[in-house]
């Protein structure tokens, strides 16, 4: 497993990380990752990354609910065995449908969740890096990649200059727990990196 | 001109006090890293006694069945049921205040939201106890489960109000309970991060499932949460619509009733909020969480219990009417005789609720009342009796007097194992809620850093001192600067 080099900077006010990472960007430099006590609305944006499509997989896995219901009971009431309740039809629709209700809900959360989890690798028992135990407190921290090219201590000053509180080389073994989405970045600005 | 005051739209603060990010920190999780207090221990040890008194008076009933109970002959249904509807009831709040307050962008919801959506879970848990139990062989439980059977195999019956409670009952539970969760991962990777000792960060360690707060996990969590809560939404009113099926499309009169289902989801989310502010005003106390649990908070749930029990009262009201507007003998009988007339055997409970949950709540009305925190808690009792009533009601003056004179039943009061069995569940609640919190946080610490530059009180002065100017200083200013 090789190792990679960061420069890690740590920021105290959302306000002055939002420039700050547009500015590392339009720097050329890679961002690995915003690490942020709370959601930060926009930064993902800010950040260059691209939309999730959690929802949509909601969406296919309520679809999978509904008809994982409808079918299951129809066949089960009308195929398999026909009971006769009060003189009603076997093909009672209107009865079925809290029950198709609840299993779409039912599919949809679980499956989001179960995806949630998939995508971001959150499990038990998996533990994961972060660079700064106090980004789950009051900080921000970003950790940008440095490449071959990078000049770690031009990186270490333009983070400071662009507000950060206190900035650092770290070393980290790669694997899959840094994260796998390097490739959903889209870097902007590769011009300006020559310069 | 100075009556045109540019006056600000800017609610008043949720969060008190001057606090930054580490601080909120600090506020939540001290009480959870600290030793548990003496009245934590009580309260424990005393729920602790009640739930072993719940378990024996279920085995009792397991060992010798459901006549252990004085369920007779047309009162089927009793203590049993009547506490099934009252904790399923009370869950709704959580999911209201977690699901459908976060849809309608009420800010002051985060304070409350994570202890409410905990009670919810611990409410439905407790619910789901009396059904089970009910069942008498309760070894045979699973038969409620579409199964392939030996049994040719014999389907459940898909077109049964008391199924469709299975699985409503049961995927409420499993939503409420991941969206709980996954709203408790950023908070408890702070109590990871922050942990000193060894058992603290492994237990925490595998419970925030290496949650970091990167911004991609950040995205999909939120995307996660809003589609939990407009999941949510539809399935917390479908819930209690279902439990009101029960009733509803039966034949017996006082139950065959088309208001039923939103009569129900208003009492629901009445009595649910009573309940929450039973819980939180104890907590707020001895956790010392007044800043984040404030004033602003109960005021506003207390607008809600007045306006809920307000729907309640008419939904009262209109089943009377409708009773007496149908021409049915026996529906008319059941409304007359078994409930309002107050010389009946049960009409001391009709009238009860009707104090309990339509007269009382209309002290809040008056804001200085709703601001009472004594009178809030005094009135959060009352109103879960009211609404425990109610389904007594609703379930046993129904059933004790229908239609053939001759299979009346004799009066209907519980044995002790009955008392038991739902002291049992208070026990369970009681239980779940201590530990809950001493090893969670009881407020969502990301949600309340996510608010604070919003709604916190040193931010909100500042926004104030802006906006406090006249109209005539804001034209004034603003024409002295295009005049450069």
């Amino acid at each position: 497993m090789s190792v990679k080099k960061f420069v890690v900077g740590n920021f105290d006010d959302e306000a002055v990380l939002f420039p700050a990472v547009k500015k590392v960007r339009r720097a050329g430099y890679k961002i690995h990752d915003v690490f942020t006590p709370f959601p930060i609305h926009g930064l993902d944006k800010a950040m260059g990354l691209k939309d999730t499509s959690l929802h949509v997989a909601g969406f296919i896995y309520g679809i999978a609910g509904t008809t994982t219901a409808l079918s299951f009971i129809t066949w089960a009431l009308t195929i398999d065995w026909q009971v006769n309740f009060g003189g009603k039809p076997y093909f009672s629709l209107p009865a079925w449908i809290p029950i198709t209700f609840e299993l779409t809900v039912l599919f949809a959360s679980v499956g989001m969740v179960l995806t949630f989890c998939w995508l971001c690798q959150l499990a038990p028992f998996i533990k994961k890096d972060h660079f700064n135990p106090r980004s789950t407190d009051d900080l921000f921290v970003m950790a940008v990649e440095c490449t071959d090219k990078t000049n770690e201590q031009e990186a270490l000053a333009f983070l400071n200059s662009v507000g950060a509180k206190d900035v650092s080389v770290q070393y980290r073994e790669t694997g899959w727990w840094l994260g796998r989405y390097d490739q959903e970045t889209v870097r902007y600005g590769k011009k300006v990196e020559a310069v | 001109m100075s009556l045109l005051r540019y006056e600000s739209q800017v609610r008043p603060p949720i969060v008190d006090g001057t606090k930054d990010y580490h601080q909120v920190t600090e506020d939540i999780c001290r009480p959870v890293e600290a030793k548990p207090s003496r009245l934590w221990w009580i309260g424990f040890l005393i729920s602790v006694g009640l739930l072993i008194f719940g378990i024996v008076s279920v085995t009792m009933e397991v060992m010798y069945g459901t006549g252990q109970w004085n369920l007779n002959k047309t009162i089927g249904w009793g203590w049993d049921i009547t506490n099934f509807v009252w904790w399923v009831g009370i869950g709704h709040a959580g999911t209201l205040i977690s699901a459908i307050l976060l849809l309608f962008r009420q800010g002051w919801r985060t304070g409350v939201n994570r202890a409410a959506e905990a009670m919810t879970i611990f409410a439905v848990m407790c619910a789901g106890q009396f059904p089970i139990w009910h069942m008498g062989r309760v070894w045979d439980a699973f038969f409620v489960l579409p199964y392939p059977n030996t049994r040719g195999p014999l389907w459940v019956n898909f077109n049964s109000p008391l199924l469709w409670d299975v699985f409503a009952i049961s995927t409420y539970f499993t939503v409420s309970l991941l969206f709980w969760y996954s709203g408790l991962l950023p908070d408890l990777a702070t109590l990871r991060d922050r942990a000193k000792l060894k058992w603290r960060k492994m237990f925490y360690g595998v419970a925030a499932f290496g949650w970091t707060g990167s911004t991609k996990h950040w995205q999909r969590h939120e995307a996660l949460s809003l589609v939990l809560a407009g999941l949510s939404t539809p399935l917390v009113l479908s819930v209690h619509t279902i439990v009101s099926f029960d009733f509803a499309t039966s034949v017996v009169p006082g139950w065959h009733t088309t208001i039923f289902p939103p009569y129900f989801v208003a009492g629901a989310v009445f009595s649910g909020f009573a309940m929450v502010q039973t819980l939180l005003l104890v907590t707020r106390k001895v956790l010392g969480l007044q800043d984040y649990i404030t004033i602003e908070h109960i005021e506003v749930m207390n607008k809600v219990i007045v306006l809920t029990g307000s729907i309640v009262g008419i939904a009262y009201l209109t089943e009377l009417f409708m009773a007496w507007y149908s021409h049915v003998d026996y529906e008319w009988f059941a409304f007359k005789e078994n409930r309002v007339n107050l010389n009946s055997p049960y009409g001391w409970s009709y009238w009860l609720m009707m104090g309990c949950n339509v007269l009382s709540p209309q002290v809040f009305w008056s804001k200085k009342l709703r601001r009472n925190l004594l009178l809030t808690f005094f009135m959060s009792i009352l109103v879960n009796i009211g609404m425990w009533f109610e389904r007594f009601v609703i379930i046993v003056t129904s059933v004790y007097r229908d239609y053939l004179p001759s299979a009346w039943s004799t009066y209907y009061a519980p044995t002790i194992w009955e008392v038991g069995f739902y002291m049992g569940t208070f026990g369970l609640f009681f239980t779940c809620y201590f530990l809950f919190s001493k090893f969670f946080p009881v407020i969502a610490v990301a949600e309340i850093k996510h608010i604070l530059k919003k709604n916190g009180e040193s931010y909100k002065e500042k926004m104030n001192v802006e906006e406090e100017e006249t109209v005539e200083e804001f034209a004034h200013k603003n024409l002295h600067d295009d005049h450069h």
